[in-house]
């Protein structure tokens, strides 16, 4: 291949996957087959879309084609996606704040998450970027977390460039706060693998050691050897002790002061008691010592907390980035010109613009425009609602329709979102930490170990005094719970790993233990029981009336009207003439001679159309569409009544099947909606849900009361998206955010759905429940070799052989006990 | 077999010469992310592909 000239495009087929030209017409960046209506005759590459046409011809103009040399085809592939962007917000003072460091020499440093990253590849051509873009000095990608911390020289390069050409390669970015805590993070993953390396290096060469002795014992040896081996082991064990084993210590002494149960007391107690009673032994050359057991536990120990941890993390990460996905930046009108700014930098008196499907940055009062407003995730209210000039509409309710511009009120944390975010905070603090079982068990199971201890104490010092202490110190010993500590992390590490690979991200062992016991589950309607969208659900009227009607509304963009044109038949189109669109109320025009009325009733009333006649045809089909709890729109053909439209939310079609499945399991299941409780009603009834639990009109702060009311006396688990849950998901037991949910009930949740419908709960629930029986099945196999173990040490015939052979076993039983089940496996 | 007590103490020694590597490794974050260095292991390119690469870059022609 020759050198490419400069400024010339090479075609990617030159190096890449050829297009070819019988058959199947594949991707020239992706590989993916090609509409036949994209196919271009003249040209050598052909692209499935315009996002790879892009991103393939900026990876050609960059002299990076070596990059299809690299992808792997056996990897799925995924079209290339790029916004288009300018990023103009990443230029902004408040944007550097927020997530520009300084590094030691100098340089500029930041940190994307990035969409679109897929293999190996990828990494290759992230990591080009300073080719790309001059002034960049480095990119490193981590691949399993998809950030990339780019480094640049501070004036000459923009922020904003750098993100475009991350965007044309394909790979659009996302800001992630550079916080404190991330570096803390780091640090205490570091120290948390340092200790695990220690403690395993130890826990190896004490085992070698006590190889050695047990050869000694059986063979025997010189008093000089066996004094080097137990002098050598002591010192070992103090630094696993002391080092990594310290943690234990610090647990067991939080749950001594605060009066808790923690397992860290019992694995204290059996960890000083063979560190010391070994010490004993060595100093006095009398007896035995334990101490590969104990450098064994630490180590064992470490390692099964750290997986635990480490998947939880992985989970909390996950909805992190969630949160991070979504567009934190306003486009802000300044004189004539659009300029996108991050949310932060919004001050009260900007003027922003709104576009169709944009949520609105910041409370504001509209100044130009009008748009159906979508109040689901704050209110609750499905049906959107039409707000002109002058009008209120607040941060985090979508536009549905049109573009408008809004002016600034309130910003942050004064803007209602922002307040309902601190009910949140206040909340999450205040709510008790869940008592985990393995710790519940620690408590008996420290009182019952010491009082054994006690009683072999008081009968071996009456039978043979010199033995006393050394059994009761290899009970103490024995009875550390090993495998007891281990159960639980191990069980719930591989829960949520297998959670996730279902899309199901929990954030903690805790919630499992929760799910896994019926309650109360409390839904909200919007978007967990229905498909969060209008449908036209009945039409009383002429079919002549419809047809008018539809043809008036095939003028307005709102929100009922396109559902009206939506579920209506196709037939002959009418004209409609003379439209006229009144804001918040309905329309009026002329089709095929008649004046048509289409809108609310109230609408329609003013018109002069007579409709509040008791016993009329329009006042009963108007109360059976109320009944029905849907949205009631009314046609008026010449100035009288002709139909009644009604307008509902679709409950999502597995909602049934997943609610009667909970229920079999002994779960009670209510609504909390903001809805009005006719709408409530409607959809309570056909899903056979108690009335008494479901309640209509709710304010997130109602919502917060009902859950605080019923977790006062059982337990509850609440389902839901939007802001306006987010404080009740945070008050309750469990709370669990669904796709699609806000940022701020990603935050306040316990666990996330990210597969719409309530299938994901069923798994979560079932997925619970098994992963529950593991533990106890975990438990039961631990308890059971302590208590052979301690029967044995109180028989006196414990002796190290037995004590090392028994612990690794009875850890092994519960490691392969834990990975052996799969709770989130389909059945 | 006196020289046990030589020995054994020069095995811990050596035992912990690499466990302070390990811990120098794990401090300077060589272990923070252990997917990606094995992708970057695979890229192999000639070398005439970065020259054509810096031209680009030195003319500007960013996209």
């Amino acid at each position: 291949m020759s050198l490419p000239e400069s400024g010339t495009i090479l075609p990617p087929s030159d190096i890449g996957p050829t297009a070819s030209p019988e058959a199947e017409v594949c991707c020239a960046h992706c590989s993916l087959p090609v509409p036949p209506a994209l196919v271009r005759e003249h040209e050598q590459a052909q692209y499935c879309c315009p996002g790879c046409r892009t991103v393939a011809e900026a990876i050609q103009a960059s002299g990076l084609s070596w990059y299809y040399k690299l992808v792997d085809s056996t990897e799925p592939a995924q079209p290339a996606r790029t916004t288009g962007r300018d990023y103009q917000e990443c230029d902004d003072p408040s944007f550097a704040e927020a997530h520009v460091r300084t590094t030691a020499r100098g340089d500029l440093e930041t940190v994307f998450y990035v969409e679109g990253v897929h293999c190996a590849a990828c990494v290759w051509l992230v990591e080009k970027l300073p080719q790309v873009v001059p002034g960049v000095r480095e990119a490193r990608l981590d691949f399993g977390r998809r950030l990339v911390t780019v480094r640049w020289q501070e004036g000459v390069v923009r922020l904003s460039q750098i993100a475009r050409a991350l965007d044309t390669l394909g790979y659009p970015p996302h800001p992630v706060r550079l916080g404190s805590e991330q570096l803390l993070r780091r640090e205490e993953e570091r120290r948390q693998l340092i200790h695990i390396g220690v403690a395993g290096a130890i826990a190896g060469n004490v085992m070698l050691i006590a190889f050695a002795l047990y050869g000694g014992w059986f063979h025997g040896m010189e008093t000089g050897f066996r004094e080097l081996f137990r002098w050598t082991s002591l010192g070992l064990a103090v630094l696993a002790i002391v080092w990594p084993g310290r943690v234990f210590f610090r647990g067991a002494w939080a749950a001594i002061r605060t009066r808790t149960a923690h397992m860290d007391l019992p694995i204290a107690i059996g960890l000083a008691a063979g560190l010391l009673g070994g010490a004993w032994n060595t100093l006095h050359g009398i007896g035995e010592v334990y101490f590969d057991s104990v450098t064994t536990l630490v180590f064992l120990l470490l390692v099964g907390r750290t997986l635990q941890e480490r998947q939880q993390r992985k989970a909390f990460d996950a909805v992190a980035m969630l949160s991070a996905l979504t567009p934190r930046t306003a486009r802000r009108l300044e004189g004539a010109e659009l300029r996108e700014v991050p949310q932060a930098a919004l001050r009260v008196g900007d003027r922003v613009e709104v576009r169709a499907g944009e949520s609105v940055p910041a409370d504001g009062r509209i100044v130009e425009g009008s748009a159906d407003f979508d109040l689901a995730l704050l209110t609750g209210e499905s049906v959107p609602e039409r707000r002109g000039v002058g009008e209120l509409v607040h941060a985090g309710t979508i536009d549905r329709s049109d573009r408008v511009v809004v002016e600034v009120v309130q910003t942050g944390a004064d803007t209602r979102v922002g307040q309902l975010m601190q009910l949140v905070e206040e909340h999450a603090r205040r709510k008790a930490p869940l008592v985990r079982m393995a710790d519940r068990l620690s408590g008996w199971f420290v009182s019952i170990v010491l009082l054994l201890a006690g009683i072999n104490a008081l009968l071996w010092s009456s039978w043979a005094p010199e033995l006393a202490l050394e059994h009761t110190v290899a009970l103490l010993i024995v009875a550390c719970p090993c495998a007891l500590a281990l159960a639980t992390p191990l069980a719930v590490a591989a829960s949520i790993g297998q959670a996730a690979t279902r899309g199901i991200l929990v954030k903690g062992g805790e919630v499992l233990e929760q799910l896994a016991e019926p309650g109360l589950l409390l839904l909200d309607k919007t978007g967990t029981l229905t498909e969060g969208r209008m449908e036209l659900q009945s039409w009383q009227g002429s079919a002549q009336a419809r047809a008018a009607a539809v043809a008036l509304e095939r003028r307005s963009s709102h929100v009922l009207a396109r559902a009206f044109v939506a579920g209506s038949p196709e037939g002959p189109q009418l004209a409609a003439e003379q439209v006229h669109e009144t804001v918040g109320g309905g329309l009026r025009g002329c089709v095929s001679g008649q004046e048509v009325l289409v809108g609310s009733p109230s609408f329609l009333a003013k018109h002069g159309v007579a409709l509040d006649i008791d016993g009329s045809d329009a006042a009963l089909a108007l109360e059976a569409v109320l009944n029905a709890g849907h949205t009631p729109v009314g046609v008026a053909l010449d100035g009288h009544w002709a139909g009644w439209a009604g307008f509902g939310d679709p409950i999502r079609s597995d909602s049934r099947a997943v609610l009667d499945h909970l229920r079999a399991r002994g779960w009670q299941v209510g609504i909390l909606s903001g809805d009005h409780p006719r709408v409530v009603a409607a959809i309570a009834e056909p899903l056979g849900l108690d009335p008494a639990h479901c309640q209509g009109g709710m304010s997130p702060e109602d919502k917060l009361r009902v859950v605080e009311q019923e977790a006062a006396t059982q337990r509850v688990v609440m389902v839901g998206d939007g802001v306006n849950d987010a404080a009740a998901l945070a008050a309750a037991g469990v709370g669990i955010a669904v796709h699609g949910g806000a940022e701020a009930s990603l935050a306040a949740a316990d666990a996330y759905l990210t597969e719409p419908g309530l299938g994901g709960l069923a798994t979560l629930f079932e997925g619970s429940r098994r992963t529950l029986r593991v533990i106890r099945r975990n438990l039961l196999l631990s308890l059971g070799y302590n208590t052979l173990g301690v029967t044995l040490a109180m028989a006196g015939w414990l002796h190290p052989v037995a004590a090392a052979i028994l612990m690794p076993l009875s850890s092994l039983t519960v490691v392969s006990s834990s990975y052996r089940s799969k709770p989130f496996a389909d059945r | 077999m006196n020289l046990l007590y030589l020995i054994l103490p020069l095995a811990l020694i050596i035992g912990a010469g690499f466990v302070a590597a390990f811990v120098w490794a794990a401090r300077k974050g060589q272990f923070d992310d252990l997917e990606t260095p094995a992708m970057r292991a695979l890229f192999e390119e000639p070398a005439r592909h970065d020259s054509a690469a810096k031209n680009f870059a030195e003319e500007g022609n960013s996209p």
